[in-house]
């Protein structure tokens, strides 16, 4: 036991005291620095101020916040709307950068130098000033009357964007309990066929269906609907579908628009890394494309692609905090308002980096997960 | 390619070029198809922005002219040069800027070429952000000019060929004690460099603002600019020691053995032999987090610094110019692109040579 502390603690006893002592006390002199300053100031240092009420309103809120809830809640609310740009900036930059990567090995001379343009450009120039480009436009869009609409479906006002999508109604606990029910029990399966030797396409296809088809089934069983919803142009205003906030619609389309060209290049350098002879190989033996793809190119293209695309997707997170300098109420933008109406900068920017590496920490955790998997699989048939 | 190669006279024929062409336009219907909506998207895009863009542009004139014309308004980018290169410095003083960022850009065309790299080079950068930072505040030559009035491009490239320059060093002091076996000082290196991987650089800019006036002795006398400069350098120096942190890994561990049987200690080790070739195995790494790192002084516009974007935002908000965004971003954009691609173009020629070289 001890031996094993001396081995890890290694040589060099006294240089090592003596450097974390010195950082020992130079964090001891900022943080007395900092808590004298405080007194003077007559702010009392700890984290009480989270239950105080904020007197500032949120612009848009996943949550219910209205001004007088305590801090705690505008912070829940700001972290939140991170959580949903930053997953769906995840989502759509890797649908887009996929479609990206596989054009630009489409074998098309124009297609190929078309998306090599575009990746250039956009990773050549700062994400904060095509955010600010994005917001300007958004706010540049003409009123809910004359609005741009692309199929009548889709409508770009200044007032947000409008995009159809599926509207719910009298969802009650029942239907909330069978549509759970439902999900763990197609987990459930997922992780016994693993056990039970594989799980074939077809299986997975025909759960998935199941899963989808109890889904469809259990709104009418208990009550609720759920409808398509189309936005309309209605008086003044636009009625139904979903309505992006400009500053939602400019920060998601920035983050998609900057990561889709950075998981394209990765999607291409993995699809290269590949040999040639495993194409070769795999057409002598008879495959045509997508077999070859999906059964030979793919699974070691992903051990590529996987570890990029993750740092990729944490970059993305990070990134959603510019959210700031564009008016949208993201975790950063509620922190400094915190710290700005409470004086308890201290508390509320260690509470942010605190949320920010517990963030970090677990989607890389959850990532290195898949990744070991991906990886093992390949070492183990070679 | 050889240049033998490049020189062959065949590839060049106009024969094979369209072979080329029409192999990669229209070999199967599929690709046929993909060419013609290709041309389509390009069709319905590219001639508003060209109409917009060049030919119903203002070229120069005064805020009317513009005003009267549908297209773009570059006059505005010509009466708001000096605004976008230098901000709020004084109008007077706008040559020492000018000489620091020449100076500055002089210095990295010289350190782009692998030819100059001696130890002289490393103590001329040294001198060279000493002296750009005196000729900036003019502790030399008076008038001082404090650092609240610097701005525009200038203030991007000081900020981040001094904080990259003072990073490196730190950088690589934290990748060694990341890799040496004393668990202290690892345990030290492991939480400040995963610390600041895992936050994002706003909220360092954010604790440079409220944090550090409070936390240092009379930090409410240190600039704005200077008190994020302070801690844009830390919060890099943890992306470059994980850059270093590779090269060191890549180095046999044959290499310190055979040095310490010679009785080197363990810093001539490290000078003479393990760090020479780690750094040579970085450089193409390094060169691309300078690009990412030129982007993310664009950061500084968000605690209010006038850099070159938002030098050129603001540019857009003079009542006598009011509103011309889309050209303020465009004329930034256009120089940070020609810096960034310029570097990337860069580092792809210059990993070729050194692998030429390395295998000579």
């Amino acid at each position: 036991m001890f031996g094993k502390i001396a081995q890890w603690w290694g040589g060099w006893a006294l240089t090592q005291v003596a450097v974390i002592a010195a950082v020992i006390a130079l964090f001891w002199l900022l943080g007395h620095n900092t808590a004298e300053t405080m007194a003077r100031i007559g702010i009392t240092p700890g984290f009480d101020f989270l239950g105080r009420p904020a007197n500032f309103e949120i612009g848009e809120a996943p949550i219910a916040f209205k001004a007088g809830d305590p801090y705690a809640l505008a912070i829940l609310a700001g972290l939140l709307n991170t959580l949903k740009a930053a997953a769906l900036g995840c989502v759509l930059a890797t649908i887009l950068g996929v479609a990206l990567g596989v054009a630009s090995l489409s074998g098309n001379l124009l297609l190929a130098g078309l998306v090599r343009w575009y990746v250039e450009i956009v990773r050549n120039t700062p994400l904060l000033l095509q955010l600010f480009f994005w917001i300007s436009l958004a706010k540049s869009f003409p009123s809910p009357r004359q609005a741009l609409s692309a199929f009548d479906s889709f409508f770009l006002t200044n007032r947000g964007v409008f995009v159809p999508g599926l509207g719910f109604h009298n969802v009650s606990a029942p239907t909330l309990w069978l549509l759970g029910g439902l999900a763990i029990a197609y987990l459930a399966f997922l992780v016994w066929a693993r056990r039970h030797g594989g799980l074939p396409a077809r299986r997975l296809g025909l759960a998935t269906v199941v899963l989808l088809g109890g889904a469809v089934l259990a709104f009418p069983l208990t009550g609720a609907g759920a409808t398509w919803e189309i936005p309309v142009l209605a008086g003044f205003n636009i009625r139904g579908g979903y309505n992006l906030t400009p500053e939602f619609a400019a920060l998601l389309t920035g983050l998609v628009v900057k990561f889709s060209a950075a998981i394209a290049e990765i999607v291409r350098a993995g699809i290269q890394s590949v040999d040639r002879g495993q194409w070769e190989a795999s057409r002598a033996l008879g495959l045509h494309n997508g077999q070859i793809m999906r059964l030979v190119v793919l699974p070691q293209a992903l051990r590529v692609i996987t570890p990029l695309t993750t740092s990729s997707y944490l970059d993305l997170t990070k990134d959603s905090s510019l959210a700031v300098a564009i008016g949208y109420p993201d975790l950063v933008s509620i922190i400094n308002t915190t710290a700005n109406t409470t004086g308890q900068s201290l508390e509320a920017l260690t509470l942010l980096i605190a949320i920010y590496l517990a963030i970090n920490l677990s989607v890389s955790a959850a990532m290195n997960l898949y990744n070991r998997r991906v990886a093992l699989r390949g070492t183990a048939r070679i | 390619m050889t240049i033998a190669e490049a020189l062959d006279v065949r590839t060049w024929r106009s024969s094979a070029t369209l072979r080329t062409l029409k192999i990669g336009l229209f070999s199967t219907p599929l690709n046929s198809a993909i060419t013609v909506a290709t041309v389509a998207l390009l069709a319905w895009i590219i001639p508003p922005l060209l109409r917009w863009g060049i030919l119903d542009a203002t070229w120069t004139g005064t805020s009317a002219d513009c005003a009267a014309a549908p297209g773009a308004c570059w006059a505005f980018v010509g009466a708001k040069f000096r605004f976008i290169l230098f901000a709020f410095y004084p109008p007077a003083l706008q040559w020492r800027p000018l000489l620091v960022m020449f100076i500055l850009l002089a210095l990295l065309v010289i350190t782009a070429q692998p030819r100059f790299w001696r130890k002289r080079l490393l103590l001329a950068w040294l001198v060279v952000i000493a002296a750009s930072w005196m000729l900036m505040s003019g502790t030399l030559t008076p008038p001082a000019v404090p650092s609240n009035q610097w701005g525009g491009l200038a203030v991007t490239l000081f900020v981040w060929s001094v904080c990259f320059g003072l990073a490196t060093p730190l950088a690589i002091l934290l990748a060694l004690a990341r890799r040496s076996r004393m668990g202290g000082l690892r345990t030290l290196a492991i939480v400040f460099i995963e610390l600041m991987r895992g936050t994002p650089m706003v909220a360092i800019l954010y604790v440079a603002m409220l944090i550090l006036p409070m936390a240092i002795p009379n930090g409410q006398l240190i600039d704005k600019n200077v008190r994020a400069m302070i801690m844009i350098t830390l919060f890099w120096s943890a992306y470059v020691a994980e850059v270093v942190r590779a090269g060191l890994q890549a180095i046999p561990p044959g290499q310190s053995e055979a040095a310490t049987a010679l009785g080197l200690g363990y810093w001539r080790t490290m000078q003479l032999v393990v760090l020479p070739q780690a750094l040579r195995l970085v450089i193409p790494g390094m060169v691309n987090l300078a690009i990412g790192f030129l982007l993310a002084t664009s950061l500084l516009a968000v605690i209010g610094i006038f850099d070159l974007l938002n030098a050129a935002r603001s540019s857009a908000t003079d009542p006598q110019w009011l509103g011309y965004y889309d050209e303020a971003y465009m004329f930034a954009a256009l120089i940070y692109f020609v810096l960034c691609f310029g570097g990337s173009r860069y580092s792809l020629w210059l990993e070729k040579y050194l692998r030429r070289s390395e295998r000579r």
